[in-house]
């Protein structure tokens, strides 16, 4: 497994298609906080997809003003089909062209396979990580860790 | 790994003996797959078990993957206040490919409810609350899609085909 960025690091900034024509930056979202979702795939298994618990779960992060965004190695015409195929609202971004350049920053790169690994990272509105955490690629690591962090934030 | 943040409680909905050793917990959404597919795989596993595990159903719908999900979770729980859970739960999942309004009311009426009292009961936010305190307290503990299972406090991430649950509960009892 990849040894993920630690807490107090300041987050690698990037810039990533997030539809055909549209980037996204995470300097853009400085002044709140931000959950970085690294995921192996679009399309995995229907209902144990990470992606689609977390757009189930998105008020939860919104209560706490985070901006989600999920981060794999699918191409943007790939990431806009899986988007509307399964309902997502919050965006997803191509870390596609230099492959998994991103992912690499964040030490969330898994090189055997060519894909993201499981990696959450919660940013505070500063751009500092304030909690990482690298799950086996096998297992969804749920939502359970994201929202403590996200209240330790505000304490 | 993840652990059971809400324990369970007697407003939990549990079947078998509540005195087990061993608790076996779902969320799951009615809707799901995957969670048609574990139905009787749990029946399997209560035969199994017997009296040594109890077996207990929290409601995690993904409202936004099945349109239906939320609802069939709140006409089990209607049928719950009936003391009806466990008959629902099962018809929900027997006819999971119908699930919808017409497939509720025929479910009610076959189970001796008022299917007028289900209609007025779904358009009050009292049953819809349980379901989404069931959801909120799955977010907390970790569950991750569905269905996911507890055995005891803790989530169970290996395959879920019979042998190795047997296998995994085994090691829960033994302990």
């Amino acid at each position: 497994m990849s040894t993920v960025l630690t807490p107090g690091t300041p987050a690698p900034d990037f810039a990533l298609p997030v539809t055909p024509d549209q980037k996204l930056s995470l300097s853009e979202l400085r002044g709140r906080p931000v959950v970085l979702a690294f995921y192996p795939a679009d399309w995995s298994p229907v209902c144990g997809d990470q992606m689609a618990l977390y757009n189930e779960i998105l008020p939860e992060f919104q209560k706490h003003r985070a901006e989600l965004i999920g981060i794999s190695v699918d191409g943007v015409w790939c990431h806009t089909a899986f988007t509307k195929d399964r309902n997502l609202h919050f965006p997803l971004l191509a870390d596609f062209e230099p492959k998994g350049a991103v992912s690499k920053a964040y030490g969330a790169y898994f090189d055997a396979a060519g894909i993201s690994e499981r990696a959450l990272f919660v940013i505070d509105k500063d751009g500092i990580i304030r909690w990482s955490y690298c799950s086996p690629i096998a297992v969804n690591p749920g939502a359970d860790g994201i929202l403590e962090a996200l209240e330790a934030l505000e304490k | 790994m993840a652990t059971l943040k809400a324990p369970i409680t007697e407003q939990d909905h549990i079947q078998g003996n509540v005195e087990a050793a061993c608790t076996l917990l779902e969320y799951g959404d009615y809707q799901c797959p995957h969670c048609g597919a574990a139905y009787p795989l749990v029946k399997n596993l209560q035969k199994h078990f017997g009296n040594r595990m109890r077996f207990a159903y929290r409601n995690f719908p993904m409202t936004q993957l099945h349109a239906e999900a939320e609802a069939a979770a709140v006409v089990a729980e209607f049928a719950g206040t009936h003391g009806k859970f466990w008959e629902m739960h099962d018809a929900l999942f027997e006819n999971q490919d119908r699930l919808g309004d017409d497939l509720f009311a025929e479910l009610a009426t076959q189970l001796g409810l008022d299917a007028a009292e289900l209609q007025q009961a779904m358009a009050k936010r009292t049953l819809t609350d349980r379901v989404r305190a069931d959801f909120s307290s799955g977010i907390r503990s970790g569950v991750n899609g569905t269905p996911t299972f507890f055995i005891n406090d803790r989530r169970y991430d290996r395959p879920r085909d019979y042998d190795t649950m047997v296998s995994a509960i085994e090691e829960a009892l033994a302990e």
